[in-house]
Formats: structure tokens, sequence, C-alpha cells
């Protein structure tokens, strides 16, 4: 009987949450416009890879081999080629003025080295004074020299050996994109669940629930599940944009992605009851949500690798639950891995989770009274 | 069930009831005696301690000391059985905007455990019988004033609870609305329910049974409006308020 009743409050909780969120446009669009907006956004606009240098030509070689090369860079679509040029010094100017950005030169001795076996020089120079596009162009001209295959028979002649290992194509979306599914879902989450508990507060509700016999695990329910489910469609919603506009593959097993998906989500909606505690209005709400994000980019990963960033940085980075669940979207997503190399992920993010929740609760139940 | 008090039994008491914020005693000392189906008045200033002493005897906050006995619940020692026992009405109300009429009714007596059919046929009883029929389907926040009190006071009794706290509840409200309220408000004591109504408007004190003058959380004087008119002294309750003040202003 006992149990009957306590579990009443918790129903009427989730029904009116759920009333609630149809009604409010701000989390429906928060729900599914943020996240799509800011997939196109990130996708299109964050490319660490830069892709159609202008580049200029120089044909010493003037062979079919040697054309063959140029259509190889072509290919890659990291090079675009505006000109050609006659000699050295017309590259160093035209780069010098800005027309161009890279320049392909091949020797006369190209395709002669090429047939004897030897192995073939052709020299790509590159404005490096853009680090970013020196690096791409030497990305793309060694995919161009693993996909050169000289019509001329000619032994094994081209020495570059890279393998891009998961992404192939060096694409960065396919990098970028896992990765907000992770960032979006934090903030929204953190947010939603802020702003809706402030709401309550702002509008005299809370107190209204208190003197209620809703108890307290009905009251923090009523206020996670609801937003787990919204968490759900948005990895939903932002799994199919991305696989729509940006061809992220999904190798391993979606189930696993939902199942790791929920300690994260539950940490988040913690952080984001923590930050209710801790705030008056839902625009100071929304501004936590924000500044708490913001650390999160630098340091989880998502933009930057974390092998680069100095041991405290790193450290930090471990105290981050999106830290370990983009290493869980990338594997899965990217890598096809199973449970079997994610689980200290997992329990990672169910250890924070636990921590948070209960140290927000407690905060929560103090700011009551 | 839950068992009722017995008859002779008061529905409020409180013994030596105090709380302190640090330095500031917020409400010294008080002790009350509540009868079952009387209208209550709590009379202060801002400050005086009157929400202070609502949300003790709500259950909302500990006080530092004393205790307090709720429709027969000790409300220190067992807050979470008083709520079942208590409705509260706040001065802002505690509805949703974003729900309707009909919306707020269910929630709030789904928190009650007033759901299935039982549940339905009190929101149908509610709706009918404080005219709501036509708004059912309005969202709360398109009320107005009057209509936005008379929601709450249906929110915070759809349990039909044996003790009912309004705190403020007619502020900002026109003077027919709250009229009406009243009405409502004397029903449900005739009906048994213990009212108890903090308020600053000389004229709704008036209206109760008994009026308790707070003034910086102590007891001033208690008993029935003209009483307290004869023992102060005063031509009438807002004289004989004033008079309070500047006694103490002066004693200060």
């Amino acid at each position: 009987m006992i149990g009957r009743i306590a579990r009443w409050p918790f129903w009427a909780m989730l029904r009116k949450e759920f009333i609630q969120m149809r009604r409010d446009r701000m989390t429906l669009g928060m729900m599914i416009g943020v996240p799509a907006i800011q997939l196109v956004l990130f996708g299109f606009a964050i490319r660490t890879e830069v892709r159609h240098l202008p580049t200029l030509v120089l044909d010493e070689a003037r062979t079919r081999e040697s054309r063959e090369l140029v259509a190889s860079l072509v290919n890659s679509s990291y090079f675009d080629i505006v000109g050609e040029v006659r000699g050295r010094a017309e590259i160093e100017a035209r780069i010098g003025r800005g027309d161009a950005a890279a320049a392909v030169v091949i020797p006369h001795e190209f395709t002669r080295d090429l047939k004897r076996g030897r192995g073939a020089e052709a020299q790509v120079i590159v404005d490096a004074a853009d680090p970013l596009s020196s690096q791409s162009a030497l990305q793309g001209a060694s995919l161009a020299g693993l996909n050169f295959r000289p019509s001329a028979r000619t032994r094994q002649a081209l020495e570059l050996r890279v393998r891009p290992w998961y992404n192939p194509m060096l694409d960065s979306s396919t990098y970028i994109v896992p990765g907000i599914i992770g960032v979006l879902l934090s903030m929204t989450m953190i947010i939603i669940n802020a702003m809706s508990v402030v709401r309550e507060r702002e509008r005299g509700t809370l107190e209204q629930l208190i003197v209620t016999p809703v108890d307290r695990t009905s009251l923090m329910l009523g206020k996670i599940v609801p937003f787990l489910l919204v968490g759900y469609v948005q990895v939903t919603v932002i799994l199919l944009l991305g696989r729509l506009l940006f061809d992220v593959p999904i190798r391993g097993s979606l189930l696993l992605l939902y199942l790791m998906a929920f300690p994260f989500v539950v940490a988040n909606l913690g952080i984001g009851l923590f930050f209710s505690t801790l705030v008056r209005t839902q625009a100071q709400a929304m501004q936590a949500g924000f500044l708490f994000i913001m650390p999160n980019i630098l340091l989880s990963g998502f933009m930057f690798p974390r092998a680069a960033m100095p041991d405290p940085a790193q450290w930090l980075g471990l105290t981050l639950p999106l830290t370990y669940f983009l290493e869980v979207l990338r594997g899965i997503l990217l890598k096809g891995v199973g449970f079997e190399a994610l689980w200290p992920e997992f329990l990672a993010m169910c250890g924070f989770a636990i921590l948070i929740v209960t140290l927000s609760v407690r905060r929560f139940h103090k700011t009551l009274e | 069930m839950n068992a009722p008090a017995p008859p002779a039994a008061p529905a409020i008491v409180t013994t030596a009831l105090h709380k302190r914020f640090g330095d500031l005693v917020a409400v010294q000392s008080l002790s009350l005696s509540i009868a079952k189906g009387e209208i209550f008045g709590l009379l202060g200033a801002n400050g005086s301690g009157k929400t202070t002493t609502i949300r003790m005897l709500t259950g909302l906050m500990p006080p530092t000391s004393g205790s307090a006995m709720v429709a027969g619940v000790d409300v220190v020692r067992d807050p979470e059985e008083v709520r079942q026992r208590l409705g509260y009405m706040s001065q802002r109300y505690g509805l949703y905007d974003d729900l309707t009429v009909e919306e707020n009714l269910r929630f709030y007596a789904g928190l009650y455990g007033l759901v299935g059919t039982e549940g339905r046929a009190r929101i149908e009883e509610q709706i009918s019988g404080l005219d709501f029929t036509a708004r059912r389907r309005q969202l709360a926040g398109t009320l107005s004033g009057g209509w936005k009190q008379r929601l709450s006071l249906a929110c915070a009794t759809s349990h039909r609870p044996d003790v009912l706290f309004l705190d403020e509840p007619t502020a900002g409200v026109d003077p027919a609305a709250r009229r009406a309220f009243w009405g409502m408000i004397r029903q449900l004591a005739r009906g048994g329910t213990t009212i108890l109504v903090t308020t600053h408007y000389m004229d709704e004190a008036e209206r109760c049974d008994r009026l308790a003058i707070l003034w910086r959380g102590r007891l001033e004087a208690v008993g029935a409006p003209p009483e307290i008119i004869a023992q102060l002294g005063a031509p009438s309750l807002e004289d004989a308020f004033i008079a309070l003040q500047l006694r103490d202003e002066a004693a200060a």
C-alpha cells in the first residue's frame, strides 16, 4: 500500500513534465532545432583540414606519367590547379603574392626514374605560413602518392607510405560529428534541467510541491526521467543528421551506444540540477551551462587531441564525463569497438553520475529550506 | 484511512515554537491553539514572522525549538505524514501557467494519490463546484487574478485537507473576487476545515473568527477581532494594529 502510494506522485510529475515540454517551444527548440543548427555549423565550419589549395604546376618532364601525377593530386581534392609556370622564380613570386598556396614541381628525370624503378621524386611546395594548410597539403600529397598508379608499366616507384586509419579521407567532420553528439547532449541536458528546476522555483511551484506528500525520489525522478528521453531523441537526431549530411559511419553497435549514453545523460542532468541550486534565474542557469561547456570543449578532446595537451590539462580532462563519452562515441562509431574496449569509460561515467546526482540532491534539499 | 483527531482536540497547537536565523529571532516562543473549523488570522507587518510560522507548520522548515501539532500529527517529528492532511496556498499561487485548469487540478490531485475514477470524480466536482466548466481547457497563465486564486485554492484542497494554510491569498486581487474567495473559505470552514490565513488587510482580518497579531516574531495579542479592539482600547482593528506598532517602535 505504502509502495503504491509512493509511486503515484511520480506518475503525476512525469505526466506534467511531458505536457510542459510539449507546450514549451524553448525546450522543443533546444531538443531538435539547436542540435540541427549546431551540427551544420560545427560540421561544415570547423574544418581542421583544408581542401582545394590553389596550386601551381611546374611540369618539366611533360610526359604522360607527370600529367597523371598532377591528375592524381587534383583528384585528392586537396589541390586545385590554378596555373602552369615556367620556372621556380615564378612560383616564389606567385606564392609570395598569395595567388597560390602550393606548387608541384615535377623534374625532368621524373619519368625516367619512374621507369627505371628508382625512387622517382616530385616536389610539393607549400605556403607553410598557415600550418593547417600546409599539413593538409602534406596529407593530400601523401594520399595522392598512395593512389598514384602510373599507366606506364613500371616497377614500384613512389615511396610514401601513409595509411590513415578509420578516416581514410582524413575528413574532419568524421572526427567532429561524433564529438558534437557529446557536446550538444551535455549542453542541452544541463541547461534544460537547470532551467526547468529554476523555473519552478521562480514561479513558486517548487514550494507548492514540497508541501504536498510528493517524496523526494519522485521529485528527482520526475525531473530526470523525462529529460533522459529528450537526450535519447537528441542522440538519434544528431546521428541521423550526421549520417545524412556528413556520411559519418556507424561501425559498432547502436544499442551499445544507447546504453553508454545512459550514465552520461544522467551525469549531465545531475550537473544541471547542481547548477539549479547555485543560480536564481533561468538566464543565469543558461549562462552557467555555457560556462561549464567551454572548458569541456577545450579539454575533453572534442577539438584538440588530448595527447597534445600538457599533463595538468590532461588530468583536468579526466574529471569531465564528456572526455569519456567522446572515447565511447568515436570508439563505437568510427572504430566499431565493443564493450570489452569501453567498459572503463562506462564505469567512469557511472561513477561520475552517481557522485554528482548524490551531491546535487543533497544540495537541492538544503536549498529548499 | 487516516485516524481523525479526537473531536475535542484543537486542529493546530504550537508550544513555544521558536525560529532563529543566526542572530535574528524570526519567531519567538509562539504558543497558539486553534480549534477545528476555525478561521484563524495571523496579522502582522512584513518580517513579523507570519510566513516563517506557516513554513514551520507546513513542515517546510524545522523550528529551532518548540513543537507543533497539526491535525494531530507532530510536524517536527513527522513532516511527511502531516502533508497528506494539510493544504497550502502561497501568495504566488503555485500554478503551472503552461498547464490548463484541468491539468493543474489533475496534477495536484495526482500528487495526493487521487487517481483513477476517484481522482476524475473529484476533479469534475471541483470544476463544476468552482464554476470552471467554461474555462477547463484554458491555460492557467491566461486566467485573471481572481480565477487564478480560485484555481490555486482548488489545487490546495483537492485532497480535502483537515487544515488549510493560506499565505496572503488575496494580494493583488480585486474586491469582488476577494469577497467571492472569502465565501469559499467560509464554506470550507463550515465543512470542518481549519483555516490559518496570514494577511495584512484589515478588512480581511476582521472576517476571521480569531486573530493573532505578530510583531517582530512575538505574539502581541490574540482573540476575536472585537476582543482585540477592546483589549487595546482602539476604535478599530486598524487603529489597534497601528497603536501596537507605535508602542513597540517607541520601546525599541
